[in-house]
């Protein structure tokens, strides 16, 4: 599996901005700090009432102080994302189903086929549900990724109901015994009421052959977006309640700042972060990794250290 | 968290209005509202300093000073200037010669396959000879989704040779595509970031052997902050001709437009307003403006309704009305029309401070409104012919026989019956009121 800083090296020169200058200067947390600080926050996509938030808390906490403002900062954004979880394929229960949403073209199949990859990696067996029947090709996209992985697929026909190859897929699994089943969806705008409940009605489908509800539903979310994926999170949670966040394409230069509203608004954890298009191309999301990554400076000397390893 | 932009500056100079003269005080306060509402809309920090500092001049200026509702004075000024930003006049893509060809790039996932088969689309409409060229020779099925959309919209697609490199792949095509004799070719090319050195360096590769005169930039509408990186190095590298802003379906307020086009001046070509072959439409700044302000697309509302109410339907309806002979009969036409419009919630997302309406209340009133019409239909054709073309026949025992038939209760009856009267006067008075706004306006 890829390291954050291996794959996040690509952009380390663009990232050590103004911020970083001003982090080295040491006369306490002043406007200036602020101010680049504001920026360098807004410019990573963290809503506006977050930055609003944490320069307050700044001004008044420390303003003036001689302290390591960096070190102040880090621990404030790192706390923000929650205790960092690594996820690991449980015992039980059997087989483990996790549903995959998002609207278009985020990353959901494949993040869907990194997670078949990971599973497959962990010595489970994996099935992976091509449930996108609408997006042309779609299902070949899933089908061609089963085949690299190596593992179980099934996939509905173009226009093939959604919900009903959810169910074959849970069926299969269970007959065939697998360890694990990742049902990957059709993009879908959340503002899509009919598409929405299309979502509704797979996790029922999913419900009814598992008598369970699906045992994770993660959103994809693509770090390139702003403000607005903090709606889609919204929404999204509102159908199909979310229990964790995979952030993709954090190989580019985008921060996916919005990560920390839809942490706390969800009370859920960023489960995996999609660092390229290859199946070993998937993280533990890390949340000081990510922090570094958006306040751009300590980044460089770690990827300085880390290459001697 | 942000009522609207309309609101909050409302509220701003709600107690000018007695003397109609901006502070620098207001106007001060006014900016930080319009800041916020731009940031929320995802345009550059940068971006939005330098337009905040430039309308705070403006708006210092007579024309405010000496308005009676600076509130209103004050969004116009700034909607006026990202439309003018946004560019006034309408530009398309450069079809001559032939073959005209197009590149479409962008990031993963923005949406250029998709978007390559609705413009294979729409020029086929247009009566040309179109060729899709698939030259995403990485992610998986990527050809095969091209294949599939060319199917569909019945036009060729060349598809890459074993091991072959999309600069290979690129002049192949050329070659073919002018022997063929075809109009236009159009080069679907993978995603990739504007860093990725190497990938870039093909698109450079592709743009050498296939010497396009469109190279567009395609870009999901609900792009972050880093859209002004992305867009301008893409446009030093590979030299951009226009964008295609998609998913404006969905609620993204579309900021990137601005800043993109900030740093690099060009069009904004066409959006794409959906997955299918035909969701994709025109360019309107005024639309664009009032989408980043969040303040609705009133133009968008207007022009669904006309696209959906049947224009024979109105006229007769009018007619009726002059002469005063509106019935139940019509009425109930119009509640059809009006159905046919979708459900009320979705026409919220296109009005004024819409999209802040909180979920709860926006279900309560989808389902509220159709509940509604549902009912005020059962009680029409409870009526009988004639009591449907003459509203006034319905009183005491038919009320009852209605409310019976149609299984609700004679309060809902004279509640329909009144409603209907008022509607009745209102589209009388709204008839006026054109009339002396066109009378005013000749
Ligand atoms: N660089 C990079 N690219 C990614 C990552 N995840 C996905 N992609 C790319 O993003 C594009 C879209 O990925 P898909 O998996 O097809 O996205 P999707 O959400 O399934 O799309 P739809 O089903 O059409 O909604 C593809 O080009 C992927 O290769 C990532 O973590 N890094
Ligand atoms: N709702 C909506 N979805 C769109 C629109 N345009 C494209 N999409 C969807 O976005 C997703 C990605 O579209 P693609 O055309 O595959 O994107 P791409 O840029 O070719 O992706 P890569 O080649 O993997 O980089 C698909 O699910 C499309 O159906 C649009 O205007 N509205
Ligand atoms: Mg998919
Ligand atoms: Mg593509």
């Amino acid at each position: 599996m890829v390291t954050w800083i291996d794959a996040l090296s690509k952009t380390r020169n663009k990232l050590s901005g103004a911020l970083a200058k001003v982090f080295r200067k040491s006369d306490g947390l002043d406007d200036d700090t602020l101010e680049e600080l504001e920026d360098t926050l807004l410019g990573a996509d963290v809503s506006m009432s977050l930055v609003m938030e944490w320069t307050e808390a700044l001004q008044k906490g420390y303003r003036g102080l001689q302290v390591s403002h960096r070190e102040i900062v880090h621990d404030l954004l790192v706390g923000a994302l929650g205790e960092p979880v690594a996820f690991e394929w449980p015992e039980e229960p059997r087989p483990y189903t996790v549903l995959i949403v998002g609207v278009n073209g985020t990353g959901k199949t494949t993040t869907a086929a990194k997670l078949a990859h990971h599973a497959r990696k962990a010595r489970l067996k994996p099935l992976l549900a091509a449930t996108d029947t609408f997006r042309a090709a779609g299902a070949d996209q899933l089908r061609v990724w089963a085949e690299r992985v190596n593992c179980d697929v099934v996939a509905g026909q173009q226009g093939a109901d959604a919900a009903a190859v959810a169910y074959d897929a849970v069926d299969a699994a269970m007959a065939r015994n697998s360890d694990a089943v990742i049902i990957d969806t059709a993009g879908r705008m959340h503002t899509k009421q009919p598409l929405m409940n299309e979502l509704g009605k797979v996790r029922r489908a999913i419900k009814s052959r598992l008598e369970r509800e699906p045992d994770e539903t993660w959103i994809v979310l693509d770090a390139g977006m702003g403000q607005n994926a903090i709606i889609q999170a919204r929404q999204f949670h509102e159908m199909a309640p979310v229990t964790g966040v995979v952030v993709t394409k954090l190989d580019g230069s985008s921060k996916a700042g919005f990560v920390f509203s839809v942490v706390k608004e969800l009370g859920v954890p960023v489960r995996f972060a999609g660092l390229g298009e290859g199946l070993d191309d998937l993280a533990v999301f890390d949340p000081s990794a990510f922090v570094d990554a958006l306040l751009g400076s300590k980044q460089e000397e770690t990827v300085q250290s880390g290459k001697g390893r | 968290m942000f009522d609207s932009l309309t609101g909050a500056l409302q509220k701003i100079f709600k107690d000018l209005r007695g003397y109609g003269k901006l502070s620098e005080r207001n106007v001060k306060d006014a900016m930080r509202e319009v800041r916020l509402a731009l940031l929320e809309a995802d345009v550059h920090y940068e971006v939005v300093r330098e337009f905040t500092a430039r309308v705070r001049e403006q708006c210092m200026g007579d024309e405010v000073l000496d308005s009676v509702t600076p509130g209103q004075q004050v969004i116009k000024r700034i909607h006026d200037e990202i439309v003018r930003l946004l560019g006034h006049e309408r530009q398309d893509f450069d079809l001559s010669g032939k073959p005209a060809s197009v590149m479409l790039l962008g990031l993963h996932g923005a949406g250029k396959t998709t978007t390559a088969g609705k413009l294979a689309l729409r020029w086929k409409g247009e009566g040309k000879k179109v060729v899709l060229v698939a030259c995403d020779i990485r992610r998986p099925a990527a050809v095969e989704q091209l294949q599939i959309l060319g199917k569909q919209v019945g036009v060729d697609v060349i598809t890459p040779e074993k091991g072959e490199s999309v600069p290979a792949l690129g002049r192949r095509a050329r070659k073919r595509v002018e022997a063929e004799g075809a109009d236009i070719a159009l080069y679907d090319t993978g995603g990739r970031f504007q860093i990725d050195e190497e990938l870039v360096r093909e698109l450079k590769d592709l743009k050498e052997a296939v010497d396009p005169k469109n190279v567009a930039l395609v870009v999901d509408a609900a792009i972050g902050q880093e859209s002004v990186h992305v867009a301008e190095t893409f446009h030093e590298a590979v030299g951009l001709t226009g964008l295609i802003l998609t998913k404006l379906d969905g609620d993204a307020r579309g900021g990137a437009a601005l800043s993109i086009q900030h740093v690099t001046g060009c069009p904004i070509l066409l959006v794409g307003v959906g997955e299918r072959a035909e969701d994709l439409e025109p360019f309107y700044p005024e639309r664009m403006a009032s989408r980043i302000l969040g303040m609705g697309d009133v133009v968008s509302l207007v022009e669904k309704a006309q696209s959906v109410v049947d224009q024979d339907d109105m006229v007769r309806m009018e007619e009726r009305l002059r002469r005063n002979t509106f019935n139940f009969e019509d009425f109930l036409g119009q509640l059809k029309q009006m159905e046919k419009m979708g459900p009320l919630e979705n026409l919220l997302d296109m009005l004024p401070g819409g999209m802040d309406v909180p979920e709860e209340a926006r279900r309560r009133m989808g389902s509220d409104s159709s509940k509604e019409w549902g009912r005020a239909k059962a009680i029409i054709q409870s009526m009988t012919v004639t009591e449907r073309r003459n509203p006034a026949l319905i009183k005491g025992r038919r009320r009852e026989r209605i409310a019976r038939g149609s299984g609700t209760d004679k309060r809902a009856v004279n509640d329909l019956l009144k409603r209907f009267e008022q509607m009745k006067r209102m589209t009388k008075q709204m008839k006026k009121m054109e009339k002396r706004l066109r009378a005013g306006r000749k």
